[in-house]
């Protein structure tokens, strides 16, 4: 058993990457994961572990040097928030296209333009389709177990490819909480040594990365590209399973909360699952048969499993803690593609909540609670996309 | 690392790090600096590559024409990418994982990634300290997407986004002075070579590789789709460069400038820019003006790095 600390989540993942002790790590500053990258430059200062750090002058440099880093042939992080990932983008592209096992913890952020510095999850949707794994975390333990899990699901040789963890800006980030960590032996343990594939720094066997591929043959990368991904979420579950022996706790593709039995169901991610399942819980008490699911893993996004566990529901209401302006809310448009496959459809609506770090209300699931009793009785939709907290 | 001897027969049975069979124009400057760059040294080479000419057509699915490890992953992170490769190697060693074989690392770039596009990387490459070169080949334009002008055009060439027309003749603007730039960074080592001197550039590098830290090479690569010049112009015109004193060659070491090749006689820039269809209309009766300001550009750069030379050599003599 390790110790139980009070921490917050940019802590906890700081902890987490120290006991990995990656080989390289290039990073630019950004609020709110700044703070987790300082906690870390500390540990590299005092002599706590071996990483070589690259203070790079943006965060288009830092993934660049970490996508050398990489590809030279070792244990690679960064850390990165909203604009950050954004000036990443193109970048993340080539992580991926590359094959390239890089961990990214991604504290989660509004995108400019207003500027705001809150947590919401405009940043990770928008690089919802770089061939990233993307894992969300609902608090601070769960960022540091996706962590230390994602070493190893990135890592498999079946897989090499880079992922993200996201945790929410502000609200995880920087909130303290009961954190349980794991000793630095088994973390270390859990996590293996780095094996390298075609690295660079194989002087004797020279190998080229970033050719150029046109017509003939891209169309076939992408798709076994695809094909890897799909790999993901068994080796994610074999991982959880190593790691609940270790810890005992349990992680899956995603969580359910008093599902089963539920006729009404909300969909969300992140830390706004936690208020969600206070009000489930009032109103059980009600006699309300309400549940919930709670999306861990939404790069490669598992529709087959989550389709099985909703479709006995009569309403369903999915929050959106990020917009898609003239569209539905991205979570929204990936449950649509689960309910696609039931045989009989339940009615679907969506908020889009939280944006820019408005806080998410006790009362907001209330109302959606509310809205959806109504819907599971008519069976009537009247608006699909609406706000949440919004003040008019 | 004993230096190797710089002796064309000795050279010539060398290995090819930079194979025949890529698919860059015939008659193009880059491959050739690639080349002369890598038979400089016997060094262990790692290199990453920005988008351009070079990169498109030294790497295309399945085949290869470099024979040491070589990365391209964009276009304006050549620096950034290699720095990643330095920071693994270093961190690796350090930790006793790999031995030390005393690897030197190289980012190749173009013009466009590196003056414009990939200037931001490359000057915090530099800031940073990596033990690494940043090799440019200056064709002074985006060649690859078909001949655009960059902040590395000469003033008055005609290109696809500066053409001359009858309004606007060419590109109006000075070439930015990326060496001097570069030099101002307080870098160990900076140094600009022509491929029409061959045994400088080479020299130059392998000065380069003994020293640790960052180091930058302003290469020109003479580009005949861009340059409207003839196929067999490449080194001909790399020399024409250099005797006119549009790219003079020299070195600032530690902050102490010394120009390695004087021309015997200062030639007219002309002479430069005649066999280039790109400055054709500056030869018109009425862009005679373009002709003079060329001409009185080059002059005060000419002026300008002769006394920063004179400097340096005063500095080095030390007073009786
Ligand atoms: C971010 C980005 N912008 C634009 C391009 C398109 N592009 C590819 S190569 C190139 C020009 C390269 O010019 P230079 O660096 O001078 O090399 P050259 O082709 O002349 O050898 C451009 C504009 C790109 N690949 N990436
Ligand atoms: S366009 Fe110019 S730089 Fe590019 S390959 Fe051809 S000659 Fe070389
Ligand atoms: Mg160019």
């Amino acid at each position: 058993m390790g110790k139980i600390v009070a921490v917050t989540g940019n802590e906890a993942c700081a902890e987490a990457l120290k006991q990995i002790n990656p080989d390289v790590c290039a990073a630019y500053p950004i609020t709110p994961a700044t703070d987790l990258m300082q906690r870390f430059a500390g540990f590299v200062s005092d002599g706590k572990i071996d990483t070589e750090m690259v203070l790079v002058e943006s965060e288009h440099s830092a993934m660049s040097a970490c996508i050398g880093a990489a590809a030279a042939g070792g244990r690679v992080a960064t850390a990165t928030s909203s604009q950050g990932l954004a000036l990443m983008w193109e970048m993340l592209y080539i992580a991926a296209g590359t094959r390239l096992p890089i961990i990214m913890p991604l504290v989660n952020r509004a995108l400019s333009a207003p500027l705001n510095i809150h947590g919401d999850h405009s940043d990770g949707m928008g690089a919802r389709d770089t061939g990233w794994i993307q894992i969300y975390s609902e608090n601070a333990q769960e960022a540091y177990d996706n962590t230390i899990q994602a070493f190893r699901i990135a890592e498999h040789l079946d897989i090499r490819l880079p992922a993200m963890v996201c945790l929410d800006g502000f609200i995880v980030s920087h909130s303290i909480e009961r954190v349980e960590y794991i000793d630095d032996a088994d973390v270390k343990n859990f996590v293996g040594k780095f094996k390298a594939v075609n690295p660079l720094l194989d002087l004797d066997n020279p190998k080229s990365y970033g050719p150029l591929i046109l017509t003939d043959m891209y169309h076939e990368y992408k798709r076994a590209q695809h094909e890897v991904m799909t790999k993901v979420p068994g080796i994610a579950l074999e991982v959880a399973a190593e790691f609940e022996k270790m810890t005992g706790r349990k992680y899956g593709l995603f969580e359910t909360y008093r599902l089963e039995d539920a006729e009404i169901a909300i969909v969300v991610m992140s830390s706004a699952a936690g208020t969600t399942k206070d009000i489930i819980d009032q109103y059980r008490d009600k006699g309300v048969k309400a549940g919930l699911l709670k999306p861990r893993m939404f790069r490669p996004f598992p529709y087959v499993e989550i389709a099985d566990a909703l479709k006995h529901l009569k309403a369903i209401a999915v929050l959106d803690r990020a917009d898609s302006f003239g569209g539905y809310g991205p979570l929204f448009s990936e449950i649509t593609g689960s309910v696609m496959s039931m045989d009989t459809k339940p009615p679907m609506i969506n908020k889009i909540f939280g944006l820019g770090g408005r806080d998410y209300l006790p009362n907001q699931a209330e109302q959606v609670l509310d809205e959806l009793v109504k819907i599971a009785e008519t069976g009537k939709v009247e608006t699909i996309k609406e706000y949440l907290g919004v003040r008019e | 690392m004993t230096t190797k001897p710089l002796k064309l027969r000795e050279l010539a049975k060398g290995e090819d790090r930079f194979a025949y069979g890529h698919r860059m124009c015939a008659g193009c400057g880059a491959p050739i600096v690639v080349k002369q760059v890598l038979m400089a040294t016997d060094y262990p080479i790692i290199a990453s590559n920005a988008t351009g000419c070079l990169e498109v057509s030294s790497c295309i699915q399945e085949y290869t024409a470099w024979k040491i490890p070589w990365i391209h992953s964009a276009f304006e992170n050549a620096a950034a990418t290699i720095s990643g490769v330095e920071a693994m190697y270093r961190s690796l060693v350090k930790q006793g994982k790999i031995d030390d074989k005393q690897v030197k690392f190289i980012a190749f770039g173009g013009d466009g990634g590196t003056y414009d596009i990939g200037f931001q990387s490359l000057s915090g490459a530099m800031e940073r300290g990596h033990d690494m070169m940043y090799i440019c080949y200056d064709n002074g334009a985006y060649m690859n997407t078909g001949i655009q002008r960059s902040s590395a055009t000469p003033f008055g060439a005609n290109t696809t986004t500066c053409p001359a027309g009858d309004v606007i003749p060419g590109k109006l603007q000075q070439r930015k002075d990326l060496t001097r730039i570069m030099a101002a960074h307080d870098i160990p080592y900076v140094a600009q070579a022509s491929p029409g001197n061959w045994m400088d550039l080479m020299k130059k590098v392998q000065k380069a590789f003994e020293i640790k830290g960052p180091k930058f090479m302003n290469i020109i690569a003479p580009c005949n789709r861009g340059w409207r010049s003839r196929t067999d112009d490449a080194i001909t015109l790399a020399k024409l460069a250099v005797n006119t004193c549009y790219w003079p060659l020299y070195e600032i070491e530690n902050g102490v400038t010394k120009i390695t090749v004087k021309p015997k006689e200062k030639k007219p820039l002309t002479e430069f820019l005649k066999p280039q269809g790109r400055f054709k209309h500056m030869f018109a009766p009425k862009n005679k003006w373009m002709l003079e300001q060329a001409q009185g550009y080059v002059d005060a750069q000419w002026e300008r790095l002769q006394k920063e030379a004179a400097a340096g050599e005063a500095e080095k003599t030390p007073e009786e």
